[in-house]
């Protein structure tokens, strides 16, 4: 093989390459990718993970919105978690507050993590929480219990077909990833 | 064109001619691109046998209702390994190992671009097998996850052994990328004067888009593999909803592989089906240039269709519209192919040689897969469809009678040319007989179990299922069975029992690869053909 062809071939190997290394990249840059899309649409009935800043926002008294709210805790996560509030009418652009309690009945210290799903998924942008017990890992000692708030408004700019949407908080048990300090702190 | 020989041509780097090391230091240490073929086919058949018996105990425990022979995470086991053995071991290598041989062939090359990476591309390759294999026999067993390995099956839920499912992964990848590197540089760099783009068979064209597929979605699957390795041993939430993550991501992130990837083990079929069926039809392939362009489409359309695998996670639907019509789109370019074929064999003048026979056999059956396709693409259908045997009557047609046909066909159609003798054509015969109708009678009944509600990778089945899946076993077992039959024809082929064959073997065969002698010699194409 002549040197110019293994030169030649040097060439096309690189870039090549440059393209495989590009694509392992690119998955993971799905990742990122994949959640901005999700929030920007809000596609798969994720809500932001940050708190909502309330600010007089005029309330649409003409529009009444049912919200729903269902609990449950994952494969092997042995709180009793339930809602107190099973659904609420409201007015876009007030704010209104639901109450979930948590109870540990096991033997042991468990650190638990609500995550919670907007079903029709398109609804999850305009659920918009000041306030949510899913922000942060709830640590409960055993045989301990809590009563944790979750305050919320509703955007006014909800789509007019949308006049009924579903909050669902899931409970993991995250003790195993969860820090020390949080147990202490609880 | 003048006949080439393999003309003594020495020049500062080829000090050898037709002697090669002899005993195992030949195949360990080849950078002869037949050599290395070779060990691809052969690697591949033995991954084709292994696969073949897991698939003959997941018939065995389904051959009657209730669980009888296996338990049901062996049984998940066995699905999971036969998946990933026929796509990752069988399918795949042993169209790279038909690359390896032929596109140097066609294209008048004296080998492939970079020969010493093509030895590590194989060898690397059984070690990947083995280590999966391995992991069958290890505490809790191998992956039980099935071969998509969807989290969290493969996070939470599967035992210490999925370490090994990544690692061997890993080695797959690297692997087919290292082998898709050497054709594409192969095919874009050393094609003889004269051989334009538009001049090279299909075979080379379909495999060099198939490898450019390749280098731009395994690096996909190995970041898939990646996450779940960490989401499982290191902390990280990739598809942890409790962590933040997202388990429906892993499947977004499976499928933008998972759907190029089944274009990757169809494309070079196209191709195989595309050199034989002018060869018995004596005649010019139809619409050479559409071909192309066809295939170059359906490559490109790929990578827009992946959530045509995830219709029930509760996409929105105006996204289902889309990957439902996109799916639907991808059957324009390949109706084009199907179309191409019958039209090249329109007024030939066909003789139904074996190859031809197995590519006869691969149009009808491959557009019977299609056909199901394109139902389970419609959305609201595929909601019943979804996760039952029809899924499964759908991909093993496109697949077995697809991908593994053709690979068939390829064997029988160059074997001659490997060998320089006919092969066993009685034996040959029975092969394709009673493949070709075993093969049916195990799949086809599939479509029906699958429509009346019967959910595949489960090892037990409500009784209405029962007179079917004794059907569908009995033509698993003779389906096997038959293979062994090919098992005796290779090997006979090899110890060169045969017919002495010409340079050209079939009498309407035209190109490269047919103007050297047959065998083909270990050295071709030194001094370059001149392509008029
Ligand atoms: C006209 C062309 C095709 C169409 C419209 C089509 C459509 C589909 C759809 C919609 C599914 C998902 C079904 C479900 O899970 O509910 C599917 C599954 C599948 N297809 Fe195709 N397909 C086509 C061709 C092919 C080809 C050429 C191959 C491979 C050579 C292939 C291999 C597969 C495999 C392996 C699966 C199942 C994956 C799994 O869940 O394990 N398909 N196909
Ligand atoms: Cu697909």
């Amino acid at each position: 093989m002549s040197h110019s062809r293994q030169a030649e071939n040097k060439k096309v190997v690189i870039k090549l390459v440059a393209v495989v290394f590009g694509m392992f990249g690119f998955g993971f840059a799905l990742v990122p990718l994949y959640d901005v899309f999700c929030a920007v649409t809000g596609i798969n009935g994720k809500t932001s993970n940050e708190a909502a800043v309330y600010t007089n926002i005029e309330v649409d008294k003409s529009r009444l919105v049912t919200v729903e709210f269902i609990t449950r805790t994952n494969t092997g996560m042995p709180w009793q978690f339930e809602t107190q509030t099973r659904r609420v009418e409201v007015h876009p652009g007030e704010m209104y507050q639901v109450d979930f309690y948590a109870k540990n009945p096991t033997q042991r210290d468990i650190v638990g993590q609500a995550v919670p799903s907007v079903s029709p998924g398109t609804a999850a942008i305009y659920l918009n929480k000041t306030e949510c017990f899913c922000f942060e890992q709830q640590p409960l000692k055993s045989g301990a219990e809590t009563v944790m708030p979750m305050r919320f408004y509703v955007d006014p700019e909800l789509p007019k077909n949308i006049n009924f949407f579903t909050v669902q908080y899931t409970l993991y048990d995250v003790t195993s990833d969860a820090q020390e300090i949080a147990m202490n702190r609880g | 064109m003048s006949t080439v020989t393999n003309d003594i041509h020495h020049d500062e780097h080829h000090d050898h001619h037709d002697h090669k090391p002899s005993g195992i230091k030949r195949w360990l240490y080849t950078t002869n691109h037949k050599d290395i073929g070779t060990l691809y086919l052969w690697f591949a058949f033995i991954m084709f046998l292994i696969g073949g018996a897991m698939a003959m105990v997941i018939r065995a425990e389904l051959f009657q209702p209730g669980l009888q022979i296996v338990d049901p995470n062996f049984f998940n086991q066995m699905t999971t390994v036969h998946g990933l053995i026929m796509v990752f071991g069988a399918v795949m290598p042993a169209f790279t190992g038909l690359a390896n041989w032929m596109v140097p062939l066609m294209i008048g090359a004296p080998d492939m671009a970079l020969p010493r990476m093509n030895n590590w591309s194989f060898w690397i390759l059984p070690f990947a097998f083995l280590i999966l294999l391995m992991s069958l026999f290890m505490e809790g067993g191998g992956p039980a996850f099935g071969w998509t390995f969807y989290a969290p099956l493969s996070t939470t839920y599967s035992n210490d052994t999925t370490a090994l499912f990544v690692f061997s992964v890993h080695i797959m990848g690297a692997s087919s990328i290292m082998g898709a590197i050497n054709v594409i540089v192969t095919i874009l760099n050393m094609r003889a004067p004269g051989m334009t783009f538009m001049k090279m068979p299909l075979f080379v064209w379909t495999w060099l888009i198939t490898a450019f597929l390749l280098i731009a979605v395994m690096p996909v699957l190995a970041g898939a593999v990646t996450m779940v390795l960490t989401d499982k041993f290191f902390g990280t939430s990739f598809f942890d909803a409790a962590g933040g993550g997202d388990p429906v991501m892993f499947q977004h992130i499976f499928w933008f592989f998972g759907h190029p990837e089944v274009y990757i083990m169809i494309l070079p079929a196209f191709g195989i089906v595309s050199q034989i069926v002018p060869t018995f039809s004596r005649k010019k392939l139809f619409g050479y240039s559409s071909m192309v362009y066809a295939t170059a489409s359906i490559a490109l359309l790929s990578f827009i269709v992946w959530a045509h695998h995830m219709f029930t996670t509760g996409m929105p639907v105006g996204a289902e519209l889309f990957f439902m019509f996109a799916t639907m789109l991808i059957s324009v370019p390949t109706g084009v192919k199907v179309f191409n074929w019958v039209a090249t064999m329109w007024r030939g003048a066909i003789s139904f040689e074996i190859p031809m026979m197995f590519s006869l056999a691969f149009i009808v059956l491959f557009t019977i897969g299609g056909l199901s396709g394109l139902m389970l693409a419609i959305t609201p259908v595929d909601f019943q469809y979804h996760d039952t045997y029809f899924v499964v009557a759908h991909f093993h047609y496109v697949l077995v009678t697809g991908a593994v046909f053709s690979i068939m066909a390829a064997t029988y159609y160059w074997l001659p040319k490997w060998t320089g003798k006919m092969f066993d054509i009685t034996l040959a015969k029975w092969h394709f007989w009673c493949s070709l109708i075993s093969v049916n009678l195990l799949f086809f009944p599939m479509h029906f179990v699958g429509l009346a509600g019967m959910p595949r990778r489960i090892p037990d089945y409500a009784l209405q299922f029962a007179d079917f899946n004794k059907w569908i076993s009995l033509g698993g077992f003779a389906f096997g069975l038959s293979q062994l039959i090919f098992l005796a024809l290779l090997i006979k082929a090899c110890r060169k029992k045969g017919e002495p064959v010409s340079a050209q073997v079939w009498d309407g065969a035209e190109g490269l690869e047919w103007e050297v002698p047959s065998p083909a010699p270990y050295h071709t194409f030194e001094t370059p053909p001149v392509v008029k």
